[in-house]
């Protein structure tokens, strides 16, 4: 569990639009990383090259490396599906199955990879939610469809969904833009709960966000619209919001730009 | 302000008009043939075969017909239906922008503007006079696919578009390949649309007379073998009888076309409560 992912010498391409350039950055095991940076700089599109979902667009592409541990994800011979199922997604909108009840949207994953076994599920699903801190919210309706919870129940029902296929590291995308501050506070407390047992990178808009859950801040920006995102600088949470090595970010920090 | 609400008045009016407008022709038509048809709409019509029943008769009846109808609406639907699935899944999960793709859909496209008779000839001439086929119920499904594939394509299609791809992403995500995703979260989300466009496409190609009389032919009597030999169909029963010069001919044809009407409606229920169903569990 908890890999260590390494991306070195990454670019990322919708068609003939370079969208990421040159990203080289490691993220550390049981910790909680941020991206940051403003709207379009490819932090967004560089999470989704962590875990093969960005090749799902069509006509979009990526060069570079990135291993987790020593896989290198982007190897001839792997199979994105396989990736997938060790680094998993939370989206910026909650996105439960609508067909679905609760119980059913967390086993999701397991069900469809053909596990069977009812108590295995059972089992699953309530260990999943539990950790999503959403059991006692729903465990006397979990045949209820998902979609009849609320915002930010959805979005840990997400989460629960997410961590059910027990992934080693966990992507989200702006997980809590959709939610109210309570929500955002339960999602909050709940990333700082995961990273014992995960790698999670988060992007965010928000940048107290930012500095409230993770350990590692990493800004991306554009010189110019139409350029591509690139990394300005990566490091502890502490440092880029006291005292960033470069300009650029002080004043995105400072809310001089962006 | 007084200008402005006086507009919304005369659009609000105008909007109403126009709706009883379009719905005064469904509702006439719909009460013409209830009014007409329930003359002859009885247990005898509904059991007995035009055979033997001599041209000025009273009795007689469909049943022969309904047979029909139902065994090449039937037929039709097997064969078009997952054609016509798997078309819309390619295009939509797979085709992507790909020339194939279009050419795909350039062919729907021309396909749903065959006209009926069109298609009848079509089986006409390939199934019966070139492959020396008989007059076949089967023979009138043919056509009859023909006519429901490009129908049932761009409905379940569009359907299919309407699943937002958050879903599919959602499924990735949790390394679920591409193939169980369409099968397991992006066709049962869709499935209500797609019964929906089936319907649709059903309810289309059960009235259709055209592709019908080439191929399936016409008959007085009772055939239950859709493979083998001339058949019925209501349109044809309602074409037929209509065109006769007595009242209770005419009646028969009535009668039929509230059959037809009947038929259609009842698909429709029961694949809607099938769906209901469904997706309380």
């Amino acid at each position: 569990m908890a890999k260590r992912i390494d991306v070195s010498g990454l670019d990322a391409y919708y068609g003939k639009v370079h969208a990421v350039a040159d990203v080289s950055l490691t993220i550390e095991p049981r910790s909680v990383t941020a991206l940051i940076g403003p709207s379009g700089c490819g932090k967004s599109t560089f999470l989704r090259t962590l875990n093969r979902m960005h090749e799902v667009i069509p006509g979009a592409r990526v060069s570079g490396k990135v291993r987790l541990d020593e896989l290198d994800i982007y190897a001839p011979d792997v199979d994105p599906v396989d990736v997938r199922r060790t680094v998993g997604m939370v989206f910026q909108r909650p996105n439960p199955f609508p067909t679905m009840s609760i119980y059913d949207n967390v086993a999701a994953g397991l069900k469809l990879s053909g596990v069977r076994r009812k108590s295995v599920l059972d089992e699953a699903v309530e260990r999943s939610l539990r950790s999503a801190n959403l059991w006692v919210e729903v465990r006397s309706r979990l045949n209820k469809p998902g979609a009849s919870l609320s915002g930010g129940q959805q979005q840990r029902l997400c989460i629960a969904r997410a961590i059910a296929v027990e992934p080693d590291v966990l992507l989200m995308d702006e997980p809590c833009s959709a939610l109210d501050p309570i929500s955002t506070i339960a999602i909050e407390d709940l990333m700082v709960e995961l990273k014992e047992r995960y790698t999670i990178v988060i992007v965010t808009h928000n940048m107290q966000q930012a500095a409230r859950v993770s350990d590692v801040t990493a800004f991306f920006t554009i010189s110019a619209p139409g350029e591509p995102g690139r990394l300005v600088e990566a490091d502890t949470t502490r440092k880029i919001f006291s005292n960033p090595a470069e300009k650029a970010t002080e004043d995105y920090i400072t809310g001089r730009f962006g | 302000m007084r200008r402005r609400k006086l507009t919304n008045r005369v659009m609000g009016v105008l909007i109403a008009v126009t709706f009883v407008l379009a719905l005064l022709p469904l509702f006439s038509v719909l009460w013409l043939t209830v009014k007409n048809g329930s003359k002859r709409f009885d247990a005898e019509f509904l059991t007995h075969s035009m055979k033997g029943i001599g041209a000025t008769d009273a009795a007689g009846g469909a049943y022969h017909a309904i047979v029909g109808t139902l065994e090449q609406v039937g037929l039709a639907t097997l064969m078009a239906v997952p054609l016509a699935l798997l078309t819309a899944v390619y295009l939509v999960e797979y085709g992507g922008i790909s020339r194939f793709a279009k050419i795909v859909s350039y062919v729907v496209d021309v396909m749903t503007g065959v006209p009926s008779i069109v298609a009848g000839l079509f089986v006409f001439a390939f199934w019966i006079l070139a492959l020396h086929q008989p007059f076949s119920g089967f023979a009138g499904a043919l056509a009859l696919t023909i006519l429901m594939v490009p129908i049932v394509v761009r409905g379940c299609e569009e359907m299919l578009r309407l699943v937002p791809s958050e879903l599919r992403e959602a499924s990735y995500a949790l390394g679920i390949p591409r193939w169980k995703t369409i099968l397991r979260i992006v066709l049962p989300t869709a499935l209500p649309g797609l019964v929906t466009a089936i319907m649709l496409g059903v309810a289309r190609i059960t009235g259709e007379t055209a592709p019908l009389l080439l191929t399936v032919f016409g008959a007085d009597a009772i055939n239950n073998d859709p493979f083998h030999g001339p058949q019925s169909g209501l349109p044809l029963f309602v074409f037929d009888q209509a065109a006769r010069p007595n009242q209770v001919a005419v009646d028969r044809a009535w009668a039929g076309a509230l059959t037809l009407i009947l038929i259609v409606m009842a698909l429709n229920v029961v694949a809607r409560l099938a769906v209901r169903r469904r997706a309380a569990h």
